[in-house]
């Protein structure tokens, strides 16, 4: 790959459209070895643009999803006890449970060694690690986390160290519900995602949905455009707007008439008060829509 | 470069020019990022404009805050006139202080001459009591010095909450992993199994300072109880906010040890110091951009202010509904309230106090100290009502 326009279009063969910031930034990640950390409104295709990665890199994706609790015998490697101790009777009942070193050298293989993400990611080449919703994760994981992305390396105190051949590609996620720390942000390169315009959303959902026609792609982009400006608890990302296309297909609809927008519109507000405001301050769905239907 | 016209610039000479400028605006763009531009425009086309501004924004901005700053300084660094915004933006060199009150409020053996005299331990001890219910508007500026010292040994710490993680303990659900490992110990013979069980740890606190013109007076000693409240131990770090005319984060600017040079970080920061109040807009602001996407959920919500609203109150109670359904807990603490004869009339105050589950004076050194104890979760009155009470230090 030469440039960020290379990586575009093999992004694109991945059906996933990338625009001059995201493809920029992926081959920037890609070239310096730098972790991408990705942040943006929830849905707007944070987590598709590392599987999308995967796709054009024709490497397999690592998942890491954080959570609060998350640990290192959750995120790096653990020990199989339960077929070590498996192992460890089964020796005994061999009459081979004398030579004790022997046995103790056989316990601590590799094949009772679990490798969770992170180390798969390391012992893996090439590969895509994403590690979804950092902030999501406690502050002492942020911390581990750092060291592994810095290092690529991970030192099994029975076992020796495992280094990465190549560093993977990371992509780091996070929805922003607190700050990261910015020693981990200082070793990425920062990406902010943006909803996509109207002309990139609709290429967006036509290439989801080939099936469904010109015009209810039209409306249905309007429609979550003007949904966005409308000043909602939490405003449509492009994975709603997607499950919108979905529900509208589902019941056969051909274009985004006030009635089939009534009875899905649950597929893109999931607050009550959105479905409130949408009354109130847009003029009721009927008064949105109008403008969409006016362009036909 | 010999040859080339001289609109050209050196790649390093601008990348690190750019950065300057921008740590005037205000971005932390430090050596480590600009090492990262310049090898970022390295692989990619440096006389193209667009590859030379999605090479900085990726590596030297660090938040969605950052990228704004960027916008503009990147527009003026490489627009027409290169040099007009290489100076220092124009801060004022604002001094965070109290407005100094009429002296003639001092009680006795409060002035300066006496506090020379004070000498005996139980002297100094009760003038510190004294201090410690004073109404922190009507004190001088000597009594100030000695109230700084007092907040600056507060703890704010956040009630309990049960992690996700757990730790070895004598009772609680049977730790497999450990178990095992006892076993493998004893050579697969039987033994006592090992338990684990949940771990505590602090609630976030969110602070939200009311920075004001009706608050001017209390705004310097409630921004050094929020310096004080975001230094603690452990836990999750405490979150500060003001609010004015809008909302800014100053969690960053706190983070000095020293609350002389983090109070002068935030008045460099903050554009509303003693400008009127929209408390309702900026609540859903911090509601919006911060809140409910994590920072206030479970969490221990304080607002500092004296409920004056001059926008819409009915906004107010609505978004004080939300972030009452986000947060553990809502604490108010309005300084107005330590004075005799308090009732919250303040529109603004009345509209919010349905969603308040504590509400508390904060006028002087001892009344942040009970707010910090109902921070903690210690009730120190267990008759108190746990809605609308007001108490007078």
């Amino acid at each position: 790959m030469t440039g960020p326009a290379d990586l575009a279009a093999a992004l694109d063969a991945q059906d996933y459209l990338a625009d001059d910031g995201v493809a920029t930034a992926a081959y920037l990640a890609l070239t310096m070895h730098r972790p991408l950390f990705v942040e943006g409104d929830a849905g707007v295709g944070k987590t598709a643009l590392a599987q999308a990665l995967a796709g054009a890199l024709e490497a397999p994706l690592i998942r890491l999803q954080c959570y609060e609790g998350i640990d290192a015998a959750q995120a790096l490697y653990d020990w199989d006890f339960p077929r070590q101790l498996l192992h460890l009777r089964a020796a005994e009942a061999a009459g081979k449970g004398d030579d004790a070193d022997k046995l103790e050298h056989e316990l601590y293989s590799r094949r009772f060694l679990i490798a969770r993400p992170l180390l798969q990611a390391i012992e893996t080449d090439p590969c895509v690690l994403l590690v979804d919703e950092v902030d999501r994760a406690d502050d002492e994981f942020e911390a581990f986390l750092l060291e592994v992305l810095s290092e690529f390396s991970v030192s099994i105190p029975e076992l020796g160290t495992v280094r990465a051949t190549n560093p993977p590609v990371v992509v780091v996620t996070s929805n922003r519900t607190r700050e990261v720390h910015d020693a981990l942000k200082r070793r990425c390169l920062y990406h902010w995602v943006e909803h996509p315009t109207f002309d990139r959303e609709v290429a967006i959902v036509r290439r989801r949905f080939p099936t469904a026609t010109a015009r209810l792609v039209d409306e249905v982009a309007t429609a979550v455009q003007q949904l966005r400006k409308g000043d909602l608890l939490k405003p449509p990302g492009v994975a709603e707007t997607l499950d919108w296309t979905d529900a509208l297909l589902a019941l056969g609809a051909t274009r985004l008439d006030e009635d089939t927008a009534t009875r899905t519109l649950g597929a893109v507000l999931k607050y009550r008060e959105d479905h409130e405001r949408v009354e109130q301050q847009l003029g009721g769905l009927a008064g949105m829509l109008a403008g969409a239907a006016n362009a036909w | 470069m010999p040859g080339e016209p001289p609109t050209t610039y050196d790649a390093a000479d601008s990348v690190v020019g750019l950065a300057r400028t921008l740590r005037a605006a205000g971005v932390d763009a430090g050596p480590e990022r600009v090492h990262a531009m310049v090898q970022a425009l390295a692989r990619l086309d440096p006389g193209r404009r667009d590859d030379v501004y999605w090479a900085g924004r990726l590596t030297l901005c660090a938040g969605v805050d950052d990228i704004d700053r960027y916008d503009r300084v990147f527009a003026a660094y490489f627009g027409d006139r290169p040099r007009t915004l290489i100076r220092r933006r124009g801060l004022p060199a604002a001094q965070l202080r109290l407005v100094q009150a009429a002296d003639a409020i001092d009680g006795p053996g409060t002035g300066d001459e006496e506090a020379d005299n004070d000498t005996s331990v139980a002297a100094t001890a009760s003038r510190t009591e004294v201090l410690r219910h004073r109404d922190i508007a009507s004190l001088s500026a000597s009594d100030r010095a000695a109230m700084h010292r007092l907040l600056a040994a507060f703890r704010l710490r956040g009630d309990m909450r049960r992690s996700r993680r757990t730790r070895p303990a004598h009772r609680g659900t049977v730790d497999a992993r450990r178990t095992l490992r006892h076993l493998m110990q004893a050579g697969g013979e039987p033994v006592r199994p090992a338990h684990r069980d949940r771990r505590e740890r602090p609630r976030r606190v969110v602070l939200l300072v009311d920075v004001s013109g009706s608050m001017s007076s209390y705004a310097d000693a409630l921004l050094r109880f929020a310096h004080a409240a975001s230094h603690r131990d452990r836990g999750p770090a405490t979150e500060v906010f003001t609010i004015g005319t809008r909302l800014t984060r100053v969690t960053r600017e706190l983070a000095h040890r020293d609350p002389d040079v983090a109070l002068k970080a935030i008045a460099a920061s903050i554009p509303d110091w003693s400008g009127g109040t929209r408390l309702g807009s900026l609540v859903k602001e911090f509601l919006d951009v911060w809140g409910q996407r994590g920072m206030a959920r479970g969490a221990i919500a304080v607002v500092l202010s004296d409920g004056w609203e001059r926008g819409d109150v009915t906004l107010l109670g609505d978004q004080m509904a939300r972030l009452h359904r986000l947060a553990h807990r809502v604490v108010w603490a309005n300084p107005r309230a330590g004075r005799p004869g308090f009732a919250p009339l303040a529109a603004g105050m009345a509209a919010a106090l349905p969603n308040v589950d504590d509400f508390v004076s904060g006028h002087s050194v001892a009344a942040l100290e009970r707010l910090a104890q109902l921070v903690a979760g210690v009730r120190t009155d267990p008759r108190a009502g746990k809605r609308a009470e007001v108490t007078y230090a």
